[in-house]
């Protein structure tokens, strides 16, 4: 698929300071970071972190604020009356929505690795007839966009009785076509042969196998996974907006949606909300942000 | 005995998950949405009800003003939003390329936006672009430019909407670049520079060659996600029906029009068709973008072979 091939360990080498010349050759300059390149990197982070600035700005002001010219740019302490009148808009449902997101991603998330692994670690692992063939067949079905199913998907929630009911928003994304390969291409590097065939040689069946030895191999790569499929389904708008069509019971999009055309004149407490929202993908973030970004740039993410 | 069951059985087993909740929740309604596609189907039809009509759904698309714009906007859309979040990314990646203080954080910096919600996301970028109150038209006004009201417009609404794309992928696909160009080897950089090479000019005649199979990945990818954009020209809509992307349909998107479709006109024979309207599009759009992509190899590859010539 990709040039960018799996290299599980193969961390990032940065240039790191050579030692060997002491002074700055034309191969040093090379990497030498010049004030233009801290300037532009500077300028790309500001841009990218002040529009979450200024969703925190207005969710801490009071909705006055919003039509001053020239606009607020600093925080104020408003923060929480709008998270009140947010919480308390029972139209809007938030906090239900809330919930609801947590759940749905939570519970995805999970059978996602578990399923991805372990169909990854058979691709990877063991033999079988028509493996290469089932492995292609799972390439494809990526290439297949979530809207070609949506008409179908709905009449068939309808008739199980699942519509307006998270099962429906989390049954059909519990496996990933994406999940397998990457789970594979990990696997496959990341766990030596030599450590599967000692455990089967200890009478270890292929699940005790995959418990115990490949599952803590395949750490990083489920931690990346993991992260990624959380955040997919936190944001997931198309489906989750056919399937839940009952406005008291939404995800945390919808909830959002709903706020932002139903009481456009608030926007202060519209922003609370962005900001809630935002707040458990950001936390997350600060936390993994390093996993995170060895896992985008392993190429395990894309390939 | 049992060992010899499970070495030879359980993989299948291991794999079977994905194949079954595939098969129901895939692979059955994509053929079903096919089969409806080819029928007048509204809410209350069922297999025997609806009336069958071979091609007709199609042909009816094909003649339909309203989903032809829907498709100049969808593509509009995608262009602002693919090429110049590729280019910027190419520069980023090049200068996190560097050596650098801070690299962890400077990295993190960059892909923030990503880990955004995208509602969240529309309904600042909304705000920002607000007629009377928004920060943009403000700053317009400070140069002397008159508000714009960025809704009103179709050029209007795809400059905002796909700023918002731009402003979300930018960082990460920045990444994926800068992953791909740590594999490169540095050693011919330091013999370029010694033959007396720009750093400029050794990012177009070096650097952006060699990303090529990365670039046609992102682009690929890009052109999949960017075909199929919903909830930010959606949200950025606003009003009474935003799914018709605003009253002359300025910001529709092909999947709008879908859900018009299904969801305001109830007709889901005809919501199938555009879904697979949809898919075709987005399989030439990769073939296009794929040849697209190749094509600049050669250019480059020949521009390569004259500077080791000299």
């Amino acid at each position: 698929m990709t040039a960018t091939a799996v290299r599980p360990g193969a961390r990032e080498a940065a240039p790191a300071p050579s030692k060997r010349r002491k002074s700055m050759g034309a191969a040093e300059r090379l990497w030498h970071a010049s004030p233009l390149t801290y300037i532009t990197l500077l300028a790309a982070v500001a841009l990218s972190i002040f529009p979450l600035y200024y969703m925190f700005v207005i969710a801490t002001r009071t909705n006055d604020a919003v039509g001053q010219t020239p606009p607020p740019i600093t925080p104020g302490g408003e923060i929480g009356s709008n998270v009140d009148r947010l919480v308390n808009n029972e139209g809007a449902a938030f906090m239900t929505g809330l919930v609801n997101s947590a759940i749905v991603a939570t519970v995805v998330t999970v059978f996602v690795v578990f399923f991805s692994s372990l169909a990854g670690f058979a691709f990877a692992k063991l033999r079988f007839q028509g493996r290469n063939g089932l492995m292609l067949a799972i390439l494809i079905t990526m290439m297949v966009p979530t809207q070609l199913g949506i008409v179908p998907l709905y009449q068939m929630m309808y008739e199980w009785d699942l519509h307006n009911k998270l099962p429906s928003v989390i049954l059909p994304f519990l496996v990933s076509g994406f999940g397998v390969f990457m789970m594979r291409q990990y696997a496959s590097q990341a766990v030596p042969d030599e450590l599967i065939e000692a455990a089967r040689m200890d009478g270890c069946s292929t699940f005790r196998t995959y418990w115990n030895v490949v599952l803590p191999g395949l750490r990083p790569a489920i931690a990346v996974l993991g992260l990624f499929t959380f955040m997919e389904q936190w944001n997931s708008f198309l489906w989750p907006q056919i399937a839940l069509g009952d406005p008291l019971n939404p995800t945390v999009q919808l909830s959002l949606q709903r706020l932002s055309q139903g009481y456009y004149n608030d926007y202060s407490q519209v922003f609370a909300g962005t900001l809630l929202s935002v707040v458990p993908l950001l936390v997350i973030f600060i936390i993994f942000g390093r996993q995170i970004i060895g896992g985008i740039m392993e190429g395990a993410v894309k390939a | 005995m049992l060992g010899r069951l499970d070495i030879k059985y359980s993989p299948y087993l291991y794999i079977a998950p994905f194949f079954v909740v595939f098969g129901i929740f895939g692979l059955w309604p994509l053929i079903y949405t096919l089969r409806m596609s080819l029928y007048d189907w509204d809410l209350g039809s069922t297999v025997e009800t609806a009336k069958f009509v071979g091609l007709d759904n199609f042909v009816m698309f094909l003649k339909d003003d309203d989903f032809w714009n829907s498709v100049v906007n969808t593509l509009a859309l995608f262009l602002m939003s693919t090429v110049p979040q590729l280019i910027l990314a190419l520069i980023l990646a090049n200068a996190l390329n560097k050596r650098l203080r801070g690299r962890t954080l400077l990295r993190m910096g960059v892909l923030i936006p990503n880990i955004t919600s995208v509602a969240a996301v529309s309904i600042v970028f909304t705000q920002l672009y607000s007629r009377d109150f928004g920060l943009i038209n403000w700053l317009l006004g400070l140069v002397g430019i008159d508000p714009i009201e960025w809704q009103a417009h179709s050029w209007s609404s795809w400059v905002a909407i796909s700023s918002m794309v731009d402003w979300r992928w930018t960082g990460y696909n920045a990444l994926i670049f800068l992953a791909a160009m740590q594999s490169i080897p540095r050693d011919i950089y330091e013999s370029a520079s010694l033959d007396g090479a720009s750093s400029w000019r050794q990012f177009w005649t070096m650097t952006v060659p060699m990303l090529r199979p990365t670039i046609i990945f992102v682009t690929i990818i890009s052109t999949i996600g960017g075909l199929q954009l919903y909830g930010e020209p959606l949200l950025f809509t606003g009003g009474g029906n935003p799914l018709l992307g605003g009253s002359d349909r300025q910001s529709q998107t092909v999947t709008m029009f879908l859900m018009e479709q299904f969801y305001m006109k109830f007709e889901l024979g005809r919501a199938a068709t555009v879904a697979w309207l949809l898919f075709i599009m987005i399989l030439v759009f990769s073939v296009i973008n794929f040849l697209f992509t190749r094509s600049l190899r050669s250019a480059d590859g020949t521009a390569k072979k004259k500077k080791v010539k000299r």
